[in-house]
This record gives structure tokens, C-alpha cells and sequence, in this order.
């Protein structure tokens, strides 16, 4: 019983890092029909941020910098990777619109460039975070079954996080035009909606989120150039199967993978669970190729 | 799909979900396909002019290949391995050379990639016609650059301790075989009453090859494996493996898991409450470096196996390490010493005796010469075997420190004989078969 506990704990904890990186691809993919290839490499920046912010902090806090360094991260991390992504689209996506085979290798090498520079700038080998004192351990629940606090830490800030979002959709204006602009960019624009401006910023807002799972992720495992190919390909199957640019689907496709895989692997390895995941969307896609939530798209 | 005139305007504006789908397969194989294709490329001219014989002196110096990843994900390691060799050579050159003659290092990359290794290897013998190459690091490169070598006979000196089940004629291997790293590793934990053992690796041959040898030896000695776990490589997400371990009896951990996954797996232990005084782990891939980069807070504790650490007292290290030091710090960084580092610079000090021995960088005398021969080692005294052209090493268990050293806690006695096909176990049968004749 506590096995399927933690593993039902583990299945959401892996869930919601998923659900924070793939956010950000489904609004690319629903808002401007971008394959966004570079979208991993703001994890990567979001980690650095946590490691910078760390290195920073030392001097003048000492051994107590890492409580601090990472409350401070979490917001630079999102600001910076929305910084570049906002800067990404600007000078680079917004010229390929409706070209999405040259998007997607465009975005490709930029993910190539972003992961040489910070190679270049940092190092090849990974480098480390202390964990915070206060996220350190976990709650024992019964015999076997732990909560580590930094998952549940990551857990709530997801869900803080998707909470935003959907406020921002929901009841500002700036969301509402982000909204009629997925549904119909043409008759948007000619009601005056500068879209845009709208791309911008929601390509930003996407990479922002990345940015923060990319902090969060610093915790988890390695730092190093090369951490967002590591989650991309898991992203990008769950912007898919959640149906694209739809955030209610992406929260159940994430969920449902991540649940999946921590099942899958428990019964049987972790190389086999993942084969048998892509099988699974691959099998669901053909049963409903719009994914979970289809779109209802006005042509 | 696109030359249906149907679907052109569709197509050009909305992206198809379906060719996503396509095109993420595509790039996700691509790499593979452009890896086969380069590997069966580069295979071309393998039996093109065998070199064969003493090249690489001319005049006053005598070149030398170092062929090691100086881009790429496995620089990290191999810059260290590199710069061993280029001290040993800084050294010899400094007691008068090789023949009277100073060596001249050729440096290559392979870039972390192995048709580029082929390649570069066959530069390295047929244009620069070096005497030797010292050189690579995964089992993946060695097994590339293995037939140019040898169709070429040519030399490789091999500095990283590897699976076993291997004896080519032209390569020397300086750093551990199976039965002088695992296998002792295990019979180690035996003694310490650990029965029930939970093998975790990285989804390839090394892993796979040592956690196949650990099986035959247990099933003989006693031990249980209660589960084998492979993950694949870059894999960061490890709660379901710690629950899968949680759940079990296991006594221990054998770890074989490789680069980027260790990070993940060891933090994800300690979140999980298991600390190092909980439940024992063995890693036989984390040597300093790899300490210091993952944490020595999350390291702290954990055991691994290996013939060298930097905390070693012999009175060869104690010069080895401060020179390796100031070595690396004139290139920008101070790093440790660590096995493979230590392994690198045995094995340029005993080509240089050997082809002073034999009297020529001839390939053929040079490897009669090597056949009983000894050098002092910071590790301790080594000899190579007289016939399988690896050499005799002390086996050496080590608890890793905060500051990401690795203290000694266990050793053999002496140097232990190399056997990589396991013939001298009665356990080894099936791994023994596999030595060509």
C-alpha cells in the first residue's frame, strides 16, 4: 500500500515539472504554430540562475547563502529566461511565422548555440547548488512512504504558478487578447488587438515558466549545459497528447504521464517504461489525434 | 504529405500534429543515423598501407599521438587524462628523452564522438606517423579506434579502467579489468556481510558487461542479486528506482550508472532520507572530479572502488601530486589526481622504458620489451603481464570525504595479477569463452 503511495507521489511530483516546462511549449505551439526547439535550454538557464544566484550571495551571507539564494532565484530565473525568450522571438522567431520546418531548425541551433555559451561561460563539468536547510528531508507518512520536502515544495509552486496563469487568462484583458489571438489571430488583429506585442509576451511568459523549472530542477539533479534535452522530448509528448494550446489538457496529459511512467517503471524498468509511454500517446493519438482537449479552431 | 496540393494551404498554416510527431522522431534517430553512416564510412580505408614499422622518428624527436575528447561531453574527463600525458612526456624529455631523442606530443580531438576517433587515429599513423598513441577513454571510442590499430599495426596505450573481455595485440591497457576493480569490490562487501545486492547502471556495455560478471560471482559465492536496474543515459528522474530500492531487503547498492545520471541519483537518495550510514553503495565511476562536481555534501560517505585515489601514500605520490597540480594550474585550473589521471601518466613512462629497452620505437620489439616490465607507480609498484599486455595493480575501496577526496578504508595486500577473461575464477567459465584463441 505505501509502495502505490509514493509511487502515486512520485508519478504527480514528476507531473508538475513536466506541466511547468510544457506550458510554455503549448502556448508557443497553439499561439504562433512554433516549434520551439530552444524551449529546454531555459530550463538550463533557470538552473544556472540558482547556481549564480548562490555563488553570489556566498561572500557576503556566508553558509547560510543557499536559504536565501534560491527565494531570490526563483524570480530572477523567471524573469531572465522571459528575457531571453521575448528577446528569442523578437530577432529571430517572429521572422520565420508560418514557416515551421525552418522554425524548428532555426530554434535547433539556437538551443546549440545557448548550450556551447554556457559551456563556454560555465564550464563543461555540472556544477552544484546546496540544497536550502529549510528544504531539506522530507515528512516520513507511514513506514516506506516519504515526502521529500523539495518535491512538495515543487509540487505547490506549480500549482501556484498554473494558478497565475490562468487568473492572467482568465481575467485580465492582456489574457483575454492572448485568448482571441490563439482562437482566430485575423479577426483578433482586425479588432485591433496588436498581436505581435501578444507573441512577445506570451512567448515570454512560456520561457519564464521554463526558467522556474529549471530552478526547481537545480535541486533535483545535475546543472550543466546540456540539462533541458533531457526533458524536452517528455514536454514535448505531453503539449501533444494534452492537445495543443490547450492549458486544461496539458495539465491532464502531464499528469498522465508523468503517473505513467512512475507506474510503468515500478513494474517493470526505467528504458522499457518510457518506450512503453510513447507507445501508449502514439496508440492515443490514433484514437484521438487532437489530443485529450481538441481545439476548437474557427477556419 | 506536402505534395498533396490539398493540404498545401492547410500545411502552411497550421503545422500538422502528426509530421510534430514526425519530424521529433526524425531528430531524436538523426543523430544515430549520421553516427552509422559516419561509422561505416570511416571504415573504408582500415586496410589501407600498414605503416608497421618504426615510424615517428625523423630527426632530433620522436612524435607521439595523444588522442583524447577535448570537446564534447566527455572533455571533462579526458582534458584531465590528457594533461597527465603531456606531463609524463614534459618529465622524460626532462631526463634526456627517449633514445637520446625528445618526444614531440601530436595532440588530437576525438570530440567526444567515435567515428572521429577512427579518424583521427588514422591521422595520427599514417600522416604524422607517430611511434604511439596514448589515448581514449569510453569503451565505445576504444572499440572505434581498436581495428584501425591493429590493421595498421599500430600502438594504443589505453589509460581508463573498462569492462574486461578484451586483448588485442596492439593495444596496452594500464588501467583496471573487471577482476581488479569489481571483482574484488565485491568480494569486499562480502566480507563486510552484505548478501543482497541492488545493481543500478546506465543503459550500455560497461554496465551491463560488469553487472553480468557481478551476477556469475555472487551466484558462486553466495550473494543475491535481488534486482538489476538500468536506466538510460542522461536519465535525471530516480524516485521510482529509490522507492523500487526502498521497498526491497538490499544490503547494498552497485552502481554503474554513468556521467549527468549519478548527479540525479545521489541527490535524489539523500531527499529521500537514505544517507550513506543507511544503506551502503559501491560506484566504480566517480572518482575525485566526479565527487567534487556532483557535491561532497551529497557524496559524503558512499563508497567507490578504484587502484589509485589522490590521498594514496606511497613516495611517488608524493611527488605526483603536487607536480600534477602545478602542471594543471599552469593551464588555467587546478585539478585533482584520480585514477584514470594516474593510469594515463604509468602508461606513457612505461612505453619510454620500453622503447629504451628495446633500443628502437620499433612497434614489434617495443612490445617484446614491455612483457615484465616494472615501474614505480604512485599507486605502488606495477608489471606488466607477460602475455595479455595489461599490468598488475593494487585494488583499493575508498569512503569519499566532504571536501570530495576519497580516503582508503580497504586494499589488497599487493598488486593483483590482470585475468580480463576471468579464467583464473571457477565462476568465469562463460566469460573466458569469449577469448579469441
Amino acid at each position: 500500500m505505501d509502495i502505490w503511495l509514493q509511487q502515486l507521489f512520485n508519478g504527480i511530483s514528476l507531473g508538475s515539472i513536466l506541466l511547468l516546462v510544457a506550458i510554455g511549449l503549448a502556448f508557443s505551439f497553439g499561439l504562433m504554430n512554433v516549434i520551439n526547439m530552444a524551449h529546454g535550454e531555459m530550463i538550463m538557464i533557470g538552473a544556472y540562475c540558482a547556481y549564480l544566484a548562490q555563488q553570489l550571495l556566498e561572500g557576503p551571507l556566508g553558509a547560510s547563502a543557499p536559504d536565501v539564494s534560491f527565494l531570490l532565484a526563483l524570480p530572477a530565473a523567471f524573469a531572465i529566461a522571459g528575457l531571453v525568450g521575448m528577446g528569442l522571438e523578437v530577432t529571430l522567431i517572429r521572422r520565420l511565422y508560418g514557416r515551421p520546418l525552418d522554425t524548428l531548425l532555426a530554434t535547433w541551433g539556437v538551443s546549440l548555440v545557448l548550450q556551447q555559451l554556457a559551456r563556454s561561460i560555465f564550464g563543461a563539468p555540472n556544477v552544484q547548488v546546496t540544497t536550502p536547510s529549510w528544504l531539506q528531508g522530507g515528512i516520513a507518512v507511514t513506514g516506506s512512504f516519504t515526502m521529500p520536502y523539495i518535491r512538495l515544495f515543487i509540487i505547490a509552486m506549480v500549482l501556484a504558478a498554473i494558478a497565475l496563469v490562468w487568473l492572467y487568462l482568465v481575467r485580465t484583458a492582456a489574457g483575454r487578447r492572448t485568448r482571441a489571438t490563439m482562437q482566430n489571430r485575423e479577426v483578433a488583429a482586425a479588432l485591433g488587438v496588436r498581436t505581435p506585442r501578444v507573441d512577445m509576451l506570451t512567448f515570454g511568459l512560456g520561457s519564464g515558466l521554463a526558467g522556474l523549472a529549471g530552478c526547481a530542477l537545480a535541486l533535483l539533479g545535475p546543472i550543466g549545459p546540456s540539462l533541458g534535452t533531457y526533458y524536452i522530448v517528455d514536454s514535448f509528448l505531453v503539449v501533444i497528447l494534452g492537445g495543443i494550446g490547450q492549458v486544461v489538457g496539458t495539465a491532464i496529459a502531464a499528469l498522465a504521464i508523468g503517473g505513467a511512467n512512475a507506474l510503468l517503471e515500478f513494474q517493470l524498468s526505467a528504458s522499457v517504461a518510457k518506450v512503453l509511454v510513447f507507445a501508449l500517446v502514439i496508440a492515443f493519438l490514433q484514437w484521438r489525434p487532437a489530443g485529450i482537449i481538441a481545439r476548437r479552431a474557427a477556419r | 504529405m506536402t505534395s498533396d496540393p490539398k493540404n498545401n494551404y492547410w500545411l502552411r498554416r497550421r503545422f500538422g500534429r502528426r509530421t510534430i510527431v514526425k519530424a521529433g522522431a526524425a531528430l531524436a534517430i538523426s543523430p544515430a543515423i549520421a553516427s552509422i553512416a559516419a561509422a561505416c564510412g570511416g571504415d573504408d580505408d582500415d586496410t589501407a598501407p600498414a605503416s608497421g614499422g618504426s615510424g615517428g622518428s625523423s630527426g632530433d624527436t620522436i612524435r607521439v599521438g595523444i588522442l583524447h575528447s577535448l570537446s564534447g561531453t566527455m572533455a571533462v574527463s579526458e582534458v584531465a587524462v590528457r594533461d597527465a600525458d603531456l606531463m609524463a612526456i614534459e618529465e622524460i624529455n626532462a631526463a634526456g628523452g627517449v633514445l637520446g631523442k625528445k618526444l614531440e606530443p601530436r595532440v588530437e580531438d576525438g570530440a567526444s564522438d567515435w567515428p572521429t576517433f577512427a579518424e583521427k587515429a588514422k591521422k595520427l599513423i599514417q600522416s604524422d606517423k607517430v611511434a604511439v598513441t596514448f589515448g581514449c577513454w569510453t569503451s565505445a571510442s576504444r572499440k572505434a579506434v581498436l581495428p584501425v590499430f591493429e590493421s595498421n599495426k599500430a600502438l594504443l596505450y589505453y589509460p581508463v579502467q573498462y569492462e574486461g573481455l578484451e586483448s588485442s595485440p596492439y593495444i596496452f591497457y594500464t588501467g583496471a579489468t573487471t577482476n581488479q576493480q569489481i571483482v574484488p569490490s565485491v568480494e569486499y562487501l562480502l566480507q563486510e556481510g552484505k548478501k543482497n545486492f541492488f545493481l543500478v547502471g546506465s543503459d550500455y556495455v560497461f554496465p551491463r558487461t560488469a553487472n553480468k560478471i557481478i551476477k556469475a560471482q555472487l551466484g558462486a559465492s553466495g550473494g543475491k542479486v535481488i534486482a538489476e536496474e538500468y536506466t538510460p543515459l542522461g536519465h535525471t528522474e530516480y524516485a521510482t528506482l529509490i522507492a523500487k530500492i526502498k521497498s526491497s531487503n538490499a544490503d547494498v547498492i552497485y552502481n554503474t550508472l554513468n556521467g549527468d545520471s549519478n548527479v540525479a541519483f545521489f541527490k535524489q537518495l539523500r531527499d529521500a532520507g537514505i544517507k550513506a550510514s543507511d544503506l551502503t553503495t559501491m560506484s566504480v565511476s566517480i572518482a575525485e572530479e566526479e565527487a567534487a562536481a556532483i557535491g561532497g555534501d551529497v557524496m559524503e560517505g558512499h563508497l567507490v572502488a578504484w587502484n589509485y585515489f589522490q590521498t594514496v601514500k606511497t613516495p611517488e605520490n608524493e611527488k605526483f601530486v603536487p607536480a600534477y597540480h602545478a602542471f594543471t594550474e599552469k593551464s588555467g585550473k587546478k585539478r585533482p589526481t584520480s585514477d584514470p589521471v594516474e593510469a594515463a601518466y604509468i602508461s606513457v613512462h612505461l612505453w619510454a622504458m620500453a622503447a629504451n629497452k628495446a633500443g628502437t620505437t620499433d612497434v614489434e620489439k617495443v612490445k617484446e620489451a614491455m612483457a615484465n616490465l616494472e615501474f614505480a607507480a604512485p599507486e605502488g609498484p606495477v608489471k606488466v603481464h607477460p602475455t595479455n599486455h595489461h599490468i598488475s595493480k593494487t585494488v583499493r575501496i575508498g569512503r569519499i570525504r566532504r571536501d570530495a577526496l576519497i580516503d582508503e578504508i580497504w586494499a589488497t595486500p599487493g598488486p593483483v595479477e590482470p585475468d580480463p577473461y576471468l579464467e583464473t575464477y571457477s565462476w568465469g567459465a562463460e566469460f573466458a569463452k569469449e577469448k579469441k584463441s
